[in-house]
């Protein structure tokens, strides 16, 4: 059966859970870097790598990006609360406890308002709480780089210890037909918010935003039913990819008469599928209780409205004020919303492009170059300025619009900037009217019937001779100049 | 001449000062001493004779300098120091020689101590009479048969053979205060976060307190102002001045203090010569002056069992660390056993039979549905205790009681029965859970072992245990041990 069907027999039931790396200059507890893709166990310490005798000390600047989190998404935050230790064996978690926050998170009781198809959906937030990263284990030896089959391991605490933002929502209900979409556009929204605090920087491709979803399935007028966890779940197009997945499979197995086990899940991101982990029965005991090294947070309230007072505009609102600003219209905002193009729209028009041309850059050619290539229009190798460069340049004429995309797949190609393509692939306009007027002439030479058929009256005719001068000047001649030409040299007016 | 290693660190610091000795001399003779007897006591774990006699160089070339420059000390193996091994009496950390220092550790260093080497301790400071120890107990200087305290009868037996007039103890429950007692030397557990807490080994992280001992009240004051002071790398460091212990230490009179004897410590399980020596003990405080009451603290007598319930929760998540994957003991890595498998044989084989018991005990009592029945209950305890000593600070300056219900037991006598082992905490525990500064000295023996007298008192008063210990010792000089045993 049909997704969209199965949504019509089951009401969804959807959750997500998103941790955050913070991007603050050192970790969690210590004072050892965070850089991305150091050298492995490069940026350690023994608190870090939580040997003997080590004891934690707490970041300010995290536990004030938290509460900046926190305020965002309209949460209380605590005026006094604890880090509790989550015990577990794994040897990526130096001291085999991962210090988080348990029964007395930074911040709760939020919601975060999200647009799906022009239609707000409020998201309620269940809490946002602080805790340490763990280190990452490299499996070596098997075929698939897992644990399974591989010879040994090796491990690096680069990571142990990156302070990590963990933000969940309440269930969310009453999505109907869009539980995929929902999730992806909170997603999306959350990202948002958190590029536009600049607490982290929020690229779900190197994991510091990763994402589980939960999803259960009921019918109307049930309870609800049991729900999965998916982990894994790391980019936006598997966030979608993801409950759809889950939609289907728990759907399928329901009217199946079959139960849903309450278990975590893996999403494969080469399947779109996912594939079971530990199931409820095997849950470990975290034996939780309060980290007895670390003193209470108590956030002072004047501090707090503070940080409130001085907040940045929600991304929600500031695209609204922008949109109305450029004379976008709604549905192109949406359009624009929905490609994740806004940012780089308006990146663009703030780099002095006028809103239309950077809208149709983005997307248009933009738009296919990144769907080819399977990225983010963010992701792409050209920048908001280039891509305003390149319209200014069409504008002064120094650019044809084909001449300006085989500027734009030069940068894409990583050729350099745009003045930098046109200097090295030569793309420069032919602007002398006797060089076109040559080859003008060349083309009613080598076009007889064709010629004599506009200025007998069939002026559309002109096209194939402006097509032949523009083959014969490899795109770099002003098609509009050259049509002007052809119609002169023929003696006929439009 | 002098026996260099019968003076106090008072003295000895006074001598390298003024020149008559050097700390060179002063170190040998201290190793020399350790090369003679701790074949006979195993005090020692490890010691550290040439970075002994550097630190002394050091200090004779008056680069570092201060009131316990050049002066000795024996250091629990609990306490990292770079380079030089840290094993906690434990074989899962045999070998293991830390990175960094601990803050004791680098404060002692910068003071111009000089550090012999590491004690011996019951592992992870898990006892009360260092048998605990994977690597062979200690031994009492004043009976050799008999225990040194634990867990830190390494420092305690240095202290009372002669082999160091400093040394460094932590106190979980009774670790450096019981050790005291039966060794007939002072030990003072300060105020919780009153001396930092990075590079102590955590057993138990909310009742763990390192301290001074010494074989004189103003030796330990004079090591207790080296070490203790605010450290930003322990968040439960206390940012404060350090009490002027040092001044109080010199106190020769008890003129308007009030004292507290604990009713609930005293009387039955406590050994006869014990009560005695302590009433004895409560008089001589009365003839200097002090007035003695008695004050009941009635949540004492759930100390104990509030106790080994919280300490081991902690200890069971602190010594999760231990599991083979990045230091210390890795048993059964064959390339056929699982990673599960190799932490579970290292863990198995690198714990003692106690840890073992106190990390099932600690994860039974954190674990799901059991949390609030004990981990929980036994935090309620605490507050209890902490109400009956803030109750008592409203009639009292300090409270005393015996240090520990008997005297040291011979070798082996306890080590069947655990509950009996844990009992010899029974009057040092409370001080934990509450996190006041408590001490024990010396009052005297009971057939022919020592006795010791515990003072306790409020957060932040760490001075009032040396005024009463300074006052004390000067009308009750503590006995001296006759150390026949010496060949």
């Amino acid at each position: 059966m049909a997704y969209d069907d199965d949504l019509r027999e089951f009401e969804p039931v959807i959750g997500l859970e998103t941790h955050v790396e913070l991007g603050t200059a050192s970790k969690m507890f210590c004072g050892c870097a965070t850089e991305f893709g150091a050298e492995p166990n490069t940026q350690t310490c023994p608190v870090c790598l939580g040997l003997p005798g080590a004891l934690p000390v707490v970041n300010e600047k995290a536990i004030e990006s938290t509460i900046r989190i926190g305020l965002a998404l309209h949460c209380d935050i605590a005026v006094w609360c604890r880090f509790a230790r989550k015990n577990y064996f794994y040897p990526d978690m130096p001291k085999n406890f991962q210090t988080s926050q348990y029964d007395e998170p930074l911040c709760t009781d939020g919601y975060l308002d999200v647009t799906v198809d022009g239609e707000v959906v409020r998201i309620p937030i269940e809490r946002v709480h602080l805790e340490e990263d763990t280190g990452k284990s490299l499996h070596v030896g098997g075929a698939t780089g897992r644990i399974h089959g591989a010879s040994h391991s090796l491990v690096d605490y680069n990571r142990a210890g990156i302070p990590l933002v963990e933000i969940v929502t309440k269930p969310v209900v009453g999505t109907g037909a869009r539980p995929a979409e929902v999730a992806k556009a909170y997603v999306t929204e959350l990202r948002d918010v958190l590029r536009g605090l600049g607490v982290s920087d929020v690229k779900m491709e190197q994991g510091s935003l990763r994402c589980d979803v939960n999803v259960s399935l009921n019918r109307a007028g049930e309870q609800w039913g049991t729900r999965s966890e998916t982990k894994n779940v790391n980019s936006l197009r598997s966030v979608e990819r993801a409950v759809r997945s889950e939609v289907e499979r728990q759907a399928e197995r329901l009217r199946r008469g079959e139960r849903i086990v309450q278990e975590t899940r893996h999403f494969h991101e080469d399947t779109g599928h996912s594939t079971p982990g530990r199931s409820k029965e095997e849950a470990t005991d975290y034996r939780y209780f309060p980290e007895p090294d670390l003193v209470p947070v108590a956030p002072d309230p004047a501090w707090v409205k503070g940080l409130l007072a001085a907040l940045p505009e929600a991304p929600s609102l500031q695209r609204a004020r922008l949109t109305a600003e450029l004379g976008l219209s709604e549905l192109d905002s949406q359009a624009m919303v929905n490609a994740g193009a806004l940012d780089v729209v308006l990146a663009t028009v703030a780099a002095g492009a006028p809103a239309a041309e950077a809208r149709n850059w983005w997307l248009g050619h933009l738009a296919q170059e990144a769907n080819t290539a399977g990225v983010d229009l963010a992701e792409l190798a050209i920048s908001p300025a280039d891509v305003a460069r390149v319209v200014a340049l069409v504008s002064t004429g120094a650019l044809t619009t084909t001449l300006a995309k085989q500027v734009v797949d030069g940068v894409l190609a990583g050729e350099g900037t745009p003045d930098e393509v046109v200097a090295a692939r030569g793309l420069a306009v032919v602007s002398d009217e006797g060089a076109l007027t040559a080859a003008v002439d060349e083309a009613i030479a080598a076009n007889a019937d064709v010629a004599q058929k506009v200025r007998t009256g069939k002026v559309a005719a002109a096209g194939a001779l402006v097509g032949a001068v523009m083959r014969a000047t490899r795109g770099q001649a002003d098609a509009a100049a050259v049509r002007r030409i052809v119609l002169e040299r023929l003696g006929v007016t439009e | 001449m002098t026996d260099l290693t019968r003076l106090t660190a008072a003295e000895t610091a006074a001598a390298i000062r003024e020149r008559s000795v050097s700390a060179v001399e002063v170190a040998q003779a201290h190793l020399d001493r350790v090369a003679a007897v701790d074949g006979q006591v195993h005090a020692f774990l490890h010691v550290d004779g040439e970075g002994a006699l550097a630190q002394a160089k050091r200090v004779d070339a008056g680069e570092l300098s201060g009131p316990l420059a050049g002066v000795p000390l024996a250091l629990k193996d609990v306490m990292t120091m770079e380079g030089i091994p840290t094993t906690c009496g434990s074989r899962i950390l045999e070998g293991w020689r830390p990175p960094y220092d601990a803050t004791v550790t680098a404060r002692l260093k910068a003071a111009g101590v000089v550090i012999l080497g590491k004690t011996n301790m019951d592992e992870f400071a898990m006892g009360s009479s260092t048998e605990h120890s994977a690597y062979g107990p200690t031994r009492n200087p004043w009976d050799l048969a008999r225990i040194p305290g634990g867990s830190g009868g390494g420092s305690s037996a240095a202290l009372a053979s002669y082999q160091a007039p400093l040394a460094i103890g932590t106190d979980t429950g009774g670790s450096i205060r019981q050790p005291a007692s039966v060794t007939g030397t002072v030990g003072v557990k300060p105020t919780y976060g009153g001396v930092s807490r990075y590079g102590l080994v955590a057993f138990s992280s909310s009742l763990d307190q390192a301290g001074p001992c010494a074989r004189t009240v103003l030796d330990a004051a004079l090591l207790h102002e080296v070490i203790a002071g605010h450290d930003p790398r322990d968040s439960t460091s206390i940012d404060a001045p350090v009490p002027p212990v040092v001044e109080a230490a010199a106190a020769r009179d008890l003129t308007g203090l009030r004292v507290g004897v604990v009713t609930e410590l005293t009387g039955d399980g406590y050994e006869p010569g014990v009560q005695a020596r302590f009433d004895e003990a409560v008089q001589v405080l009365r003839d200097l002056g002090a007035t003695v009451t008695e004050v009941s603290c009635p949540h004492f007598d759930f100390a104990l069992p509030a106790y080994y319930l919280i300490a081991p929760s902690e200890a069971s998540s602190n010594l999760a660390r231990f599991d083979a994957v990045r230091y210390g003991l890795r048993v059964g890595d064959d390339g056929v056993n699982s990673l599960e498998d190799v932490m579970a044989l290292s863990r198995a084989q690198g714990f003692g039979a106690e840890v073992k018991r106190r990390i099932i005990l600690g994860t039974y009592a954190l674990s799901s549905g059991y949390y609030d029945a004990y981990y929980g209950q036994a935090q309620k305890v605490r507050t209890l205790i902490t109400r009956d000593f803030e109750r008592a600070w409203e009639s009292v300056d300090v409270l005393v009681a015996p240090t520990c219900p008997t005297v040291a037991f011979p070798l082996g006598a306890k080590l069947e029965d655990p509950l009996a082992m844990y009992r010899q905490d029974i009057a040092s525990i409370p001080a934990n859970l509450y996190g006041g500064p408590a001490a024990s000295f010396p009052a005297g023996l009971s057939e022919g072992l020592p006795v010791g007298l515990q003072v306790m008192a409020p957060t932040l008063r760490d001075d009032l245990l040396y005024r009463v210990g300074g006052a004390f010792e000067h009308a009750s000089p503590a006995p001296v041990p006759t150390l026949d045993w010496e060949s």
